[in-house]
């Protein structure tokens, strides 16, 4: 195969027009000969940028090494030392804000596809039943996870290897958080892909329960005290979802963007015998510019209806990973940009008919470096559409912090942690969404890694 | 898996089921509830606790078969499991939270209509075993639907009324309670009312006009329940709130009970097609 070192080998993906429309997944992925070829534009830095770049420091160059002389099992071997969820990191990483943001080989041409090899080596090892090793001898200590999204798996995942007998629960009925419930089909396979890295952290000792809600069917403290756990992780995600407080979001027809996705994702209402409804819409607005909103969008358009994106900043200020919206704007969905919502308009029975927006123009940058939008005046419209799906992040759920005395919280009610993880309550530790509001999976798994070391040093005491 | 240990039909379309559910059975409260799927592609339905046994680590749960979900959950019986039980879930109700010496000061009564009855039972029998014997307003149809009359007459001081006449007094809650306050002498400064959205609605204008502050339980459309999908958001005294963690009792002069119902409309052709399916199966 024929490589031009200047450029990234492209990835198969499904057609734009045939995509939108299945919950297949939109990325084919690199075969063998591809990612192989893909290893060959590496580098091999001596000081590696793109493993500063990655949360979790995966020994990008070596694996890639590997990957080049065809030694897949052995490169799957080196990514599962840092990662525990490699085929879905492959898969939902930002890499060109982390490890191909800082390739060197992107300097001059197209950084290195690390992401792309990341996957392939992954579905390599588990289409060939490769699994991580679970440790040898147990140290007998007991550490309690709360949440089985990808912060508290990778926690799980790390003690179990150095040892401990873990035990995750997870308040809904299936396991793996967000990535069950947030990131849809078409991005992330759920049974192919998630199911099956919850069922190698499994395979390394670790227990799930499902089922039960810490704060409310049992606390933190009974953890601790009665249950007999030497140490707890709250790795408890984002929270409740965010509304504008504008009129007219009460109206039947309006969705958070967790809700409606939960649907479709978790509960399967995308599929035609699922026992869960989900709204046959015919024109959405989707509100937000982050990934989750790309999500939403790109759901609704999947489930038949037009689709318009409404963000108050321009396209540059776009939360969402480049290559998301470049697959939204490829499948039709449509970017209103510099548009705000001020009111949502219903019929006399109390649906949706339209939202009504005010356009916007860039001022001057504000806290977060981004330009801060301004409304022009007199420039309302109304946008005609059935649903609207708020995609405007989260905050914090309190029923943990709320049931655990001396568990400190800061003005946005996240959880105080520090770099290692640690809380003002001894041998209880916090990361992922809980601590830094809503984020990303590997910024989460990053902090379930780093509070898996810091748990082990405390009990090694 | 969650064991059904007992199943029961109180009147033609409700049960009562009895489950295997020690995390719950080990902290709920009156005025909680537990989402409850009863098979792995299930849909997760919110019901409010009926009672619980924290010795034997059970809980019992009364459903009404009005839905798909509910009629396919309600072919189970003794000795099958659900697939899942979760909670307790929202905030007990204020009157086992409360100072119980302030609680005592109080004439309660409460208000149940339908298969509110279950959730109002859980209360009252919590009350009568702190000491406190409650009125109670049962309110149905007809007298052959009638739920749970043995079990609230043993824990409190019940009044049944059927909108036919056919049982007890005659009229709707809304009739009892104006009797008991104008013409029979009751005097109540606390009322718990669980039913029918549009029972509450009225219910609760009546309280406002004769002083009783009163609180609604409310049963908005669900998915997740702890919080993380707001699907059951409310407006309540001009604000959003989600029933499923700030409630899901209110406080019912500042419920916009008209919006509630509303909202639990949002899936009416969807509940249809599904309730037909389970029929037709």
């Amino acid at each position: 195969m024929e490589v031009d070192m200047m450029k990234k080998v492209p990835v198969r993906e499904q057609a734009p027009a045939a995509r939108a429309k299945n919950f297949e997944e939109v990325c084919e992925g690199y075969n063998k000969e591809e990612a192989m070829a893909e290893a060959t534009r590496c580098l091999n830095c001596k000081n590696p940028m793109c493993v500063q770049g990655c949360p979790v420091s995966i020994n990008i160059p070596g694996f890639v090494q590997e990957l080049k002389e065809g030694k897949i099992e052995e490169a799957y071997k080196v990514i599962s030392l840092s990662s525990a969820l490699p085929a879905v990191c492959g898969r939902v990483c930002p890499q060109e804000k982390q490890c191909e943001g800082k390739c060197v080989r992107g300097i001059k041409g197209e950084s290195l596809s690390i992401g792309k090899m990341e996957r392939f080596v992954a579905d390599w090892a588990r289409e060939n039943g490769i699994k991580p090793e679970p440790a040898a001898v147990k140290n007998g200590k007991k550490v309690a996870v709360i949440g089985s999204g990808p912060s508290g798996l990778t926690c799980a995942g790390d003690l179990a290897k150095a040892g401990y007998d873990v035990t995750i629960f997870e308040a809904l009925h299936k396991a793996g958080g967000v990535l069950v419930y947030g990131i849809p089909e078409f991005r992330l396979p759920k049974e192919k892909v998630v199911q099956k890295e919850i069922e190698n952290i499994k395979g390394l000792g670790v227990k799930i329960e499902t089922d039960v809600i810490i704060g409310k069917s049992v606390t933190i403290d009974e953890l601790l005290n009665e249950q007999g756990f030497d140490a707890v992780y709250i790795g408890s995600g984002a929270g409740l979802p965010k509304f504008m407080g504008i009129p007219g979001e009460n109206l039947n027809g309006v969705f958070s963007a967790n809700e409606y996705l939960t649907r479709s994702n978790l509960m399967k209402a995308y599929e035609s015998d699922s026992k869960t409804p989900i709204m046959k819409s015919k024109k959405v607005a989707v509100v937000g510019g982050g990934n989750v909103a790309m999500d939403a969008a790109r759901t609704a358009l999947r489930l038949g209806a037009e689709v318009h994106v409404v963000y108050r900043r321009g396209e540059s200020e776009l939360p969402a990973r480049a290559e998301e919206v470049h697959h939204a704007k490829e499948e039709g969905i449509q970017f209103d940009l510099l548009r705000n919502p001020v009111e949502i308009i219903g019929d006399e029975n109390g649906w949706v008919t339209g939202i009504k927006c005010i356009k916007m123009e860039l001022g001057e940058p504000d806290a977060s470096g981004r330009r801060k939008p301004v409304e022009v005046q007199g420039s309302e419209f109304v946008i005609d559409v059935d649903t609207v799906i708020m995609a405007l992040g989260t905050s914090p759920n309190p029923l943990i912090s709320s049931t655990t005395k001396g568990l400190d919280i800061n003005a946005r009610k996240c959880i105080v942690a520090d770099d290692c993880g640690k809380t003002s309550r001894d041998a209880v530790y916090a990361g992922g969404d809980a601590v830094t509001g809503a984020a990303t999976v590997i910024l989460a798994m990053g902090a379930g890694k780093t509070a898996a070391k810091a748990i082990d040093e405390f009990l090694s005491k | 898996m969650f064991k059904i240990l007992e199943k029961e039909w109180l009147n033609v379309n409700t049960f009562k089921m009895i489950l295997d559910a020690p995390m719950v059975a080990h902290s709920c409260l009156p005025g909680q509830f537990v989402i409850v799927r009863d098979t792995e592609d299930g849909e997760r339905i919110p019901l409010t606790i009926c009672d619980y046994d924290r010795e034997n680590k059970t809980i019992t749960i009364v459903v009404q078969t009005i839905g798909g979900g509910t009629l396919q959950m309600s072919k189970k019986e003794a000795g099958e499991y659900l697939a899942d039980v979760v909670g307790p879930l929202g905030r007990p109700t204020d009157l086992v939270t409360d100072d119980i010496e302030e609680v005592k000061k109080k004439k309660i009564v409460f208000v149940a209509g339908g298969l509110g009855t279950a959730p109002v039972y859980c209360q009252v029998k919590w009350l009568h075993e702190h000491g406190i014997t409650a009125d109670v307003i049962v309110g149905a149809k007809t007298k052959d639907i009638v739920i749970l009359e043995e079990e609230m007459k043993a824990v409190g001081n019940l009044y049944i009324t059927t909108d036919d006449g056919s049982y007890g007094r005659t009229g709707m809650v809304t009739t009892c309670l104006e009797d008991l306050v104008t013409k029979e002498g009751k005097e109540y400064d606390h009322c718990v009312c669980i039913g029918p959205m549009i029972m509450m609605k009225f219910l609760s204008q009546l309280t406002a006009k004769l002083g009783i502050h009163t609180i609604v339980s409310m049963n908005p459309i669900m998915v997740d329940g702890t919080g993380m999908c707001g699907a059951c958001r409310i407006t309540v005294g001009g604000e959003t709130k989600f029933a499923c963690v700030d409630g899901p009792e209110f406080d019912a002069t500042e419920v916009d009970f008209n919006e509630a119902m509303r909202r639990l409309g949002m899936y009416k052709p969807a509940e249809a097609e599904a309730l037909k399916a389970v029929k037709e199966a």
